[in-house]
């Protein structure tokens, strides 16, 4: 396996994740604008919507009862998580080509990922 | 305004911006996040964390193409992620703790400095140049199709492209934009390679500096769903037509059109900023 053909499973991993991940969204959109009630919007302030919709668990737990913004941040989770992936790929696209220097450059970034997503939730 | 009005504006608003920052090169977030600000009202920090999700959504729905076309360069861009990651964190944490004032100031600076890299355009040519002991060992050169055949480049100076990509990694976790145009620099500028190869590797990398400030922002509650939502699906349509459509636009007009709009966009971001309005 060389880089461009790595390089190119990679990117349609990408695309069907942002793919995935837009689908979602505007399965949560359509749910969202539906039950919306007709008063008017203003995001003017800002004031953080609450641990169901902030944490890994409260999203999951929201998403799965069907409720419309929790399927938004899911589908914002699954899009956050594609470059996730690409760097996960990459790992071991260069372990398979046995290049040591690079199999721990993206080690690296993934660890940086893990640790940003982890201290996050 | 209804949800349902927001919605639509917000959508609409996104296209324009990322149909035109696909054509441009500048990315969608730039337009976003003032357009949001400035003519609906919208939180700033709102504002940042949906353009934030629709930085990732270009980066990664593009990438497909642009490896087709055998631009960008994994190694290097994998390697500048290391700096692009730790700054975007850094970015992350301190947007929480900025105040909505100094972030419209910051933004509307950074602002200027897109609006002056678009007016500039693409450098003519330069030619590849061999790579230095670091660059040769980090066997960061590779070779970008010219006219059907192969051509080899090097790279240079690491450390210093290396300290302006964790900057511009920080840039994206403040302020929620893709930061492009400063990680071409680093590349094209201080790094030495060639801007086809900058550009290309330079999308490849902005997804995965985004995610790095992702988890943080929604942690924090930047990333509002009934704004994100819009946003999100606004800015990918209209990317994905931008890219669609490239080779027959007039992009040098394009261009200096766009730079206008930037530029008037950040000094109003910045009155508004120092007014406290935003």
């Amino acid at each position: 396996m060389d880089d461009r053909r790595l390089e190119t499973i990679i990117g349609r991993l990408l695309q069907t994740g942002v793919l995935l991940a837009a689908a979602t969204v505007f399965a949560g959109g359509v749910l969202y604008l539906i039950q919306s009630p007709s008063g008017h919007v203003d995001y003017r302030t800002f004031a953080s919507s609450g641990p169901a919709l902030n944490s890994l668990s409260g999203i999951v737990l929201s998403a799965a009862h069907l409720q419309s913004l929790g399927l938004i941040q899911l589908g914002l989770l699954l899009l956050i998580a594609t470059p996730v992936a690409r760097v996960a790929m990459a790992v071991a696209g260069f372990a398979l080509e046995r290049d040591r220097l690079y199999t721990i450059v993206s080690v690296i970034v993934l660890l940086i990922l893990a640790f940003s997503l982890i201290h996050a939730t | 305004m209804t949800a349902w009005e927001f919605t639509a504006v917000v959508w609409g608003l996104s296209f324009l911006a990322g149909f035109l920052g696909a054509l441009t090169g500048l990315g969608g977030g730039v337009v976003v996040v003032p357009a949001l600000a400035l003519a609906l009202g919208v939180n700033i920090k709102y504002a940042i964390g949906a353009s934030l999700v629709s930085v990732i959504a270009t980066s990664s729905g593009a990438a497909a193409a642009y490896v087709r076309e055998g631009f960008s360069n994994i190694r290097i861009g994998m390697f500048l992620e290391i700096a692009t990651t730790l700054g975007a964190i850094l970015g992350a944490f301190l947007a929480g703790r900025v105040s909505t004032h100094a972030l419209a100031i910051i933004f509307g600076l950074v602002l200027i400095q897109a609006a002056y890299h678009s007016f500039r355009g693409a450098p003519e040519g330069d030619r590849p140049t061999e790579s230095d002991s670091l660059g040769r060992r980090l066997r960061l050169g590779s070779s970008y199709p010219v006219d059907g055949k192969a051509q080899e480049y090097g790279v240079r100076n690491v450390p210093a492209g290396f300290g302006l990509m964790f900057g511009a990694g920080t840039l994206s976790g403040l302020l929620g934009i893709g930061s492009g145009a400063v990680k071409v620099i680093a590349m094209d500028r201080v790094m030495r390679i060639p801007f086809k190869v900058s550009t290309t590797t330079s999308n490849f990398m902005i997804g995965v500096t985004a995610a790095a400030s992702a988890g943080i922002y929604l942690s924090r509650g930047i990333i509002d769903p009934r704004v994100a939502m819009p946003v999100m699906l606004g800015v990918l349509a209209g990317a994905l037509l931008g890219a669609k459509v490239l080779v027959h636009a007039p992009v040098r007009t394009l261009r200096t059109v766009f730079a206008v709009v930037i530029l008037a966009l950040a000094i109003e971001m910045i009155v508004n900023g120092l007014t406290g309005k935003v």
